[in-house]
């Protein structure tokens, strides 16, 4: 456990003046940012609407979730597998890191689990600035009715449900950024997921399920159709179980790797 | 018998079908700086991998402070340091903040960063990136982390690629004190003999994966016996002097004639007699034999 620790700890050292790092921050920042920007100076086309205080925080909300969710959350996961591993990669620094007298496999966790956190923390940054800039919109023009409904149950459920659903391709990208050292392999074998995900999952493919890149998109659609009730879904069961097959399969892949 | 700190029993190493460690029996004592010696791809950078348990050694064969490595790999690696290949330095990070990286890692306190920085002579360049900094003060972040833990074995693979003359001898007047001094074993690879003979106590030499030779510095020295090569105008002439007075002679060149150094006054000796019988010497002196010809004549007495 300590050497998890304090793997997590070096990490977040060797990172934190990377663009993968600032992207968990300023990614949702600039995102929520211009949707905000675009309903202030638009705000009487939507106030004209007299949408209800639902369907408002609904469209506010949704604009984020749609960029976000089908395209940029899955690219930005193929990213962070990849960056998190290039680092070692690019520094020839794996068999340094396994020459350490820390356990190998908390090395390897904690590389992982610092790809998940990172990815938490922009899905949580996007539902709480989404919160935020929704009553500060309502604060400038109070003709908005942001105030008139929580969305935090709703933004909470979305977005763990997307974190969820991102963890299956986060396992199977972060096993092709250790094979592969180059930039091209990962991002294109991702791109090509993204692209099939986004295809069958939008066209209600009945297995589209068994796709990890799907899942953000299915996450997206069911809750169009079905509502946000239940978090534990099929395709999020298939993205835990994708995101543990792929862990497990990835230990024996780095432990292998680190000597060559 | 003074205490092993490396030990390993007739280890072997393949990858693949290629045999890269062969019977490999090193025996590493305490206070020692160890010349690991041998030609490129002689499979020392394996060897080392296989002491810091990045290649996994058969069972019982690696020992390490006379521990069994696979057994006691966490244990082991806390009391060692090592510098393989090129240094393992993340370019984005300046030395500080590399040498900080590893503090975390290895749960030290981070004002040993600045320490080490001093000791290896990086400390202007401290807030530098990495990425910067020139082959040489790579080596010298290299060594600081190696050096970081305090530890009481080093495993150095070729530290002095890559430094200037004034760097080499730095680093080893630094290892000749570590030993010295603070009672480190250092176990140095090198393809330079020349390098070696100047700082370790023992030698082992590895060819293809063998141990061709393992003992002290004195033993190798009585292998590799010097040659007086002379230069002189008329080598055909001057041969068959040499020979009227009894020397045996090695080679002749074309240009050059070889025969067994004995002492700096029978060379005088034998310079007097070229001019003496007129016979211009343009260069007479005694030549080490270089790494190749000891690995023949190694191989030769094997």
């Amino acid at each position: 456990m300590r050497s998890l620790i304090i793997s997590l700890q070096s990490e977040f050292y060797k990172s934190r003046k990377t663009l993968a790092f600032w992207a968990a921050i300023v990614l949702p920042l600039v995102i929520c940012g211009l949707i905000t920007i675009g309903f202030f100076s638009n705000a009487e086309k939507v106030i004209a609407r007299n949408y209800p205080p639902d369907a408002l925080w609904g469209i506010f909300s949704g604009t984020a979730l749609g960029i976000m969710g089908m395209l940029i959350l899955p690219f930005y996961v193929i990213f962070m597998a990849f960056s998190v591993n290039n680092i070692e990669h690019k520094n020839d620094t794996w068999k340094t890191l396994f020459a350490q007298p820390l356990n190998k496999f908390s090395i390897y966790a904690a590389k992982y689990l610092y790809a998940v956190l990172l990815i938490l923390l922009s899905l949580f940054l996007f539902a709480a600035l989404t919160f935020a800039f929704g009553h500060l919109l309502h604060l400038l023009n109070s003709q908005f009715k942001f105030n008139e409904f929580s969305p935090v149950e709703m933004l909470s459920k979305l977005y763990l449900k997307l974190f969820l659903s991102s963890l299956g391709i986060l396992s199977v990208q972060f096993i092709i950024s250790l094979i592969w050292g180059d930039f091209l392999k990962p991002m294109g074998i991702g791109f090509i997921g993204v692209i099939m995900g986004i295809i069958v999952a939008s066209k209600g493919w009945e297995y589209a399920y068994l796709i990890p890149y799907s899942h953000p998109t299915l996450v997206l659609t069911l809750n169009k159709s079905k509502g946000a009730h239940d978090i534990f879904t099929r395709d999020i069961y298939s993205s835990l179980i994708y995101a543990l097959v792929f862990f497990i399969i990835g230990y024996f892949i780095v432990a292998r790797k680190s000597v060559k | 018998m003074s205490e092993l700190v490396i030990e390993t029993r007739g280890l072997n190493y393949n990858f693949g079908t290629q045999k890269v460690v062969d019977n490999l029996s090193l025996h590493v004592k305490k206070g020692s700086i160890y010349g690991f010696l041998g030609p490129n791809g002689a499979g020392k950078t394996t060897t080392i991998k296989i002491l810091l348990n990045l290649l996994k050694s058969p069972a019982d064969t690696v020992f390490l402070f006379g521990k069994e490595i696979n057994t006691h790999r966490i244990e082991s690696l806390k009391r060692l340091g090592a510098l393989v290949e090129q240094p393992a330095i993340y370019s984005h990070l300046s030395g500080k903040e590399n040498l900080i990286n590893r503090c975390i890692l290895l749960g030290l306190n981070k004002s040993k960063a600045a320490d080490l920085l001093q000791l290896v002579g990086l400390t202007e360049a401290a807030n530098k990136k990495a990425a910067n900094y020139s082959l040489g003060m790579k080596q010298r972040l290299g060594i600081a982390l190696a050096l970081l833990p305090d530890p009481e074995l080093l495993l150095l693979d070729e530290p002095t690629n890559g430094l200037d003359p004034n760097g080499i001898i730095e680093i080893r007047n630094l290892m000749i004190d570590l030993a010295t001094n603070h009672g480190k074993t250092i176990l140095v690879s090198s393809h330079l003999l020349s390098e070696i003979e100047r700082i370790a106590t023992h030698v082992g030499i590895i060819n293809k994966g063998k141990l061709l030779f393992q003992g002290t510095i004195d033993e190798l020295q009585n292998l590799s016996k010097p040659t007086l090569e002379i230069e002189t105008s008329n080598i055909i002439g001057a041969s068959t002097l040499l020979t009227e007075h009894g020397y045996a002679l090695t080679v002749s060149e074309s240009k050059r004639l070889s025969l067994l150094f004995s002492s700096s006054e029978e060379s005088a000796r034998i310079n007097a007699i070229l001019v003496n019988n007129g016979f211009q010497v343009s260069s007479i002196c005694p030549v080490r034999k270089d790494l190749e010809h000891l690995f023949l004549d190694i191989t030769k007495n094997n």
